[in-house]
């Protein structure tokens, strides 16, 4: 029995940036194992796992996504003894001054981001944030040391511990999609316990944050018949309290728009209200921001859906999310696999006008 | 500099530019992500005559018509059937509705205009603050998307929900000359396309591609290009026509393409470098003919040849559009002669079309 | 090798209309490789080898296109108003000189500029070919120029336009020219429409279906006055750029470590490059069907998008010795 706070908090503590995701591969990997029936991974590094169906061959395929990559930086040169530095994936620069961070170098590195006196950076910066090609990160290290155990190229990540928060909640960084990692996790031990026909692939994908080449490549593999992103949305919270926000700790985010399948939304929507989990309306315009973009135009067009956890303070290393909104993610995955009958795709997903 | 093909050289033509299936498609609303009332009057169309016809993951429908010939060239054509237009996001007190926009629409053409909500087409308006209100420093501003609502009317929180698409509320209608029409990009090109559906062309196998979501990605284009894997592809769309005056009376440099002045071959745009093959084919075809024909002018823009050209390993591509006015507006306008002409040079260039085009290398 | 490169440079091919470059390059692979053939696009894609113990399906690919400026309307007088084909800077143009794929040439210029602390737009430039009115005018809307620039030899620096990408298509003609044995089936590709978004790298992999995917490219350096690329750890003269990342991709850690290994067991100098902003044929190779592990092996450039770019010609060379060594011996990637 995998227990979810323990099981995120070491996740979020493994580093795994975006095209570097081996680490946090490996941890996942291991609790996926006892629960698959073969585990690979894939030429861009993401991992495949496949929990066969009990239905009759030939099976139909539900592939379900989540991106284990992290967002960070990397060192971009070395200044006497200082490391100057870019960003991997969206970093707000005004987030890192006094950050602590760990420089992936020759050895683990724990080092301080910092925000230079102003006498020491263009004049334009007396009251204005400092962009990050001005900030620094010190290793407390004297430079001729600096420079035999970092180079360019080498990772940053975030060195914020996790923090408990009442109510059941977790702060810390990367629980963007961590968090939707150990959700599709909770699905697979679930899904021990019951009968699916479907076949199921549970991908933790590598690169969302920066080229979303997980999403784009793992579907031509393994040709699903229905893909499913799990990600992460924005919770309501100092800042952020319009449509595109949801309450946190109270249900899972259900994805509407261009970018999902409409009879998929109404599945998984009526399913919900069935099984009493609480969810949102997650209306996206355009685009879902989320690998669905990518596995919709795979080959010859896959019937994709999102869903999304709410998640307080995006891409800083106090995002917070509640441990029952991942719990009910899992819980709904699991439920909808478990009732995919082996006709879905031909009575459901190719009707085009009840779907409202 | 390629041969002549070996083509009959009496071709048939289509006798008329359907408006009235215009009119029917201009009217439907059919907005990036929900085409549904589209595809349905496509179906309708097309299912009696069609050989093949399969609507895929995101919601286009591919046509196949088989060539009256052996090892035909496989022709894929490709007109979308979405416009960009508005979601209601929020629902709040006495039928009002927050909305965003979908696709490319500029804030100033969204405020004062009727709209339509879902296939139903109910009701509303986007108004906006009274003048009385205002000062002149605000009315230096856009006024901001997020104060702008869609009004239902006092009941109307019963008759839509958020998630529903609205598009402007026009009326089409035939004014002399000119054609006028919400959504004539892309309607254009659908009803040309069902007209082609229905009278192939009897030398090459007709992909026909009526696309979902061109206006946020070509992402229908995407799909249905490598589930066709054709020899070459043709995108029909509508571009705009922007052949007005300069405020200072300067030579207008920049006007795209010109109304009046026939269907628009595109070299280049933002999306597409145009096979120079295909050119060639379009230009000597319309001049051969004696129909008239415009260069697109290179520049921004693009069209569904954006993400067919780069399928598979490949398709030489090329883009054919009516000149409209007032894209991406909730009025355009095009000259009725200039369809009539774009569905004659398609007709005829496609007849006189084989494989001798695309034997030697894109040069 | 500096004729060819001369020859390559100095031949005019904006993006979409690659033909003379690929026609100068096909005359120098045809006979060193087992197969030549033209794809939909029009990329050239040479094969040499076949894949034996150890040996995998790799792609390299270098650009033939150079960025340009289309024709988008022909004054009364004669004057030709243009757009632009790739990443074409304002300030690069003003007094430069052009030459249209018909031989046509002639000179930018600039409108008088009424709000001189705006960067102009190039709707304010126009191209004078010498003629005096429309009718006279060779050229017409939607007719392709390239920068006109002749190729300049200052001993170790060589200067030129479109050494983006010339001097890597060069670089890989001359590794398949040394390539004496190899276990691996290569594929040389001279792809076009790099310049525009990567357009024909895209199609071109998934023609091949490489198992690893090496773009052959220009990167910036940090050695000039007040670089626009800030403290950027690469330099001219010290040897070809190993790329970690760039604006659009992340290179294979794995391919990474190869070519460092490659490098140092060779001797070859290398530098590490981190570039932010600019991206090249790797990072659409990599999303090809199912995924390609991909890398570029980059050559430092100063001035790029100029009609004045400057490469070091040992770096040229170094890299020309680290693709032959990385492409004999046999690749194992776990």
């Amino acid at each position: 029995m995998i227990e979810l706070n323990p099981f995120l908090k070491n996740l979020i503590s493994l580093p795994g940036l975006s095209g570097y995701e081996a680490p946090v591969r490996e941890a996942i990997a291991e609790a996926w194992r006892p629960m698959v029936d073969e585990l690979h991974v894939s030429r861009m590094g993401s991992l495949h796992g496949l929990r066969r169906g009990q239905g009759a061959e030939p099976r139909r395929r539900i592939l379900i996504a989540t991106h284990m990559d992290a967002i960070g930086l990397m060192v971009t040169s070395l200044v006497e003894g200082f490391l100057c530095f870019t960003e991997v994936g969206g970093v707000d620069p005004r987030i890192l001054p006094g950050q602590p961070v760990l420089v992936h170098g020759r050895r683990l590195l724990p080092g301080v981001v910092l925000q230079p006196p102003e006498y020491l950076l263009p004049p334009k910066y007396s009251d204005r944030p400092v962009d990050m090609e001005y900030l620094l990160i010190d290793i407390g290290l004297p430079p001729a040391e600096v420079a035999e155990l970092v180079r360019p190229g080498d990772l940053v990540s975030f060195g914020q511990q996790p923090v408990e928060l009442s109510g059941e909640a977790l702060g810390g960084h990367t629980l963007d999609n961590r968090a939707s990692v150990a959700a599709l996790t909770h699905c697979l031990e679930e899904l021990q316990h019951v009968h699916h026909s479907w076949d199921v692939w549970a991908v933790a994908t590598a690169q969302e944050e920066e080229t979303m080449a997980g999403g784009f490549t793992s579907p031509v593999e393994i040709r699903p018949d229905i893909a499913v992103a799990v990600d992460v949305t924005f919770a309501k919270g100092p800042g952020a309290n319009d449509h595109r926000t949801f309450p946190l700790g109270k249900g899972v985010a259900i994805g509407w728009g261009p970018n999902i399948h409409p009879a998929l939304h109404k599945a998984f929507k009526d399913l919900a209200e069935k099984l009493d989990i609480p969810t949102h309306l997650d209306v996206m315009p355009s685009h879902s921001g989320t690998d669905a973009y990518g596995m919709q135009v795979v080959a010859e067009g896959i019937p994709t859906m999102v869903l999304s956890i709410p998640l307080r303070y995006m891409h800083t290393p106090v995002e917070v999310v509640a441990l029952k909104d991942i719990a009910r993610t899992g819980h709904l995955l699991a439920e909808f696999i478990a009732r995919l009958q082996p006709d879905f795709v031909e009575k459901t997903l190719t009707c085009w006008e009840e779907c409202e | 500099m390629t041969e002549k093909s070996s083509a009959p050289s009496q071709v048939s033509s289509l006798d008329t530019a359907p408006v009235d299936l215009l009119e029917k498609l201009s009217n439907a609303v059919g907005v990036s992500g929900d085409e549904s009332e589209v595809r349905n009057i496509v179906l309708e169309q097309v299912k009696p005559c069609a050989e093949q016809v399969k609507i895929d993951a995101l919601g286009s429908v591919l046509v196949t018509r088989q060539a009256k010939v052996e090892n035909p060239l496989r022709v894929m054509l490709a007109a979308h059937m979405d416009e960009v237009g508005f979601m209601l996001v929020n629902k709040e007190e006495g039928g009002l509705f927050g909305f965003e926009r979908v696709g490319g629409l500029d804030v100033r053409q969204v405020v004062g205009k009727p709209v339509w909500v879902g296939k139903k087409h109910i009701p509303g308006v986007i108004g906006a603050r009274p003048i009385h209100f205002t000062n002149a420093e605000e009315r230096s501003h856009i006024i901001p998307l997020d104060t702008l609502r869609i009004d239902l009317g006092p009941g109307g929180g019963d008759l839509a929900k958020v998630g529903d698409r609205a598009t402007f509320a026009t009326n089409f209608e035939q004014v002399g000359p000119t054609l006028r029409g919400k959504a004539l990009d892309d309607r254009l090109g659908v009803a040309t396309l069902i007209e082609l559906v229905k009278n192939p062309p009897p030398n090459i196998e007709l992909l026909a591609a009526f696309t979902v979501q061109e206006e946020i990605g070509a992402r229908g284009a995407r799909v249905a290009a490598h589930a066709f894997n054709p020899d070459m592809a043709i995108a029909i769309d509508a571009t705009p026509a922007n052949d007005l005056p300069a405020w200072d009376e300067t030579e207008n440099a920049r006007y795209n393409t010109r109304l009046g002045a026939g269907p628009a071959i595109y070299i280049s745009d933002a999306g597409t470098l145009s096979d120079p093959r295909l050119v060639r084919w379009l230009v000597e075809n319309a001049e051969e003919a004696g129909i008239p024909y415009q260069i697109r002018q290179p520049g921004s823009g693009g069209t569904d040849a954006g993400a067919i050209h780069r399928q598979r390993a490949g398709v030489p591509s090329i883009s054919l559009s009516v000149p409209v006015r007032g894209a991406h507006t909730a009025i355009l306008q095009a000259r009725l002669e200039d369809w009539k002409n774009l569905l004659a040079l398609l007709y005829t260039a496609l007849q006189r079309l084989d494989r001798k085009w695309l034997e030697l290398e894109r040069r | 090798m500096k004729s060819l490169i001369q020859k390559l440079v100095e031949t005019v091919g904006p993006s979409g209309y690659e033909s003379a470059v690929r026609d100068v390059v096909r005359a120098e692979v045809e006979s060193l490789a087992d197969e030549v053939r033209v794809d939909p696009l029009g990329s050239l894609v040479a094969r040499k080898g076949s894949k034996g113990q150890d040996g995998l399906r790799i792609m390299l690919s270098a650009h033939m296109d150079e960025i340009g400026v289309i024709a988008t309307h022909i004054d009364e007088n004669g004057f030709v108003r243009f757009t632009n084909i790739g990443g074409v800077r304002p300030h690069t143009l003003n007094g430069g000189r052009v030459r249209f794929t018909n031989g046509t040439r002639g000179v930018i210029f600039m409108e008088r500029q009424d709000a001189p602390d705006r960067l102009p737009g190039l709707d304010q430039f126009y191209i004078d070919i010498g003629a005096s009115n429309r009718q006279d005018c060779p050229v017409r809307v939607g007719d392709v120029a390239a920068f006109d620039r002749p190729f300049l030899d200052l001993g170790d620096r060589l200067v030129s336009k479109a050494m983006d990408d010339r001097i890597s298509v060069a670089v890989q003609i001359e590794t398949l020219r040394h390539l004496k044995n190899t276990p691996h089936e290569l594929y040389f590709v001279f792809s076009v429409q790099e310049e525009v978004g990567l357009r024909g790298a895209q199609p071109a992999a998934y023609g091949i279906d490489p198992e690893i995917g090496i773009s052959v490219d220009v990167t910036a350096t940090g050695d000039i006055p007040k670089s626009p690329f800030g403290k950027m750890d690469v330099s001219l003269g010290k040897g070809p750029a190993i790329k970690i990342r760039d604006g659009r991709m992340l290179s294979d850690p794995r391919l990474v470590t190869l070519l460092i290994e490659t490098a140092s067991r060779a001797g070859l100098p290398y530098q590490l490059e981190v570039l932010e902003g600019g991206t090249t044929d790797a990072a659409a190779i990599q999303l090809v069907r199912a995924g390609v592990p991909s890398i570029c092996v980059s050559i430092p450039t100063r001035y790029i998008h100029s009609p004045s770019e400057m490469v070091d010609y040992r770096d040229v060379q170094n890299a020309v010795h680290l693709l032959v060594e990385l492409l004999s011996k046999p690749i194992k990637l776990d």
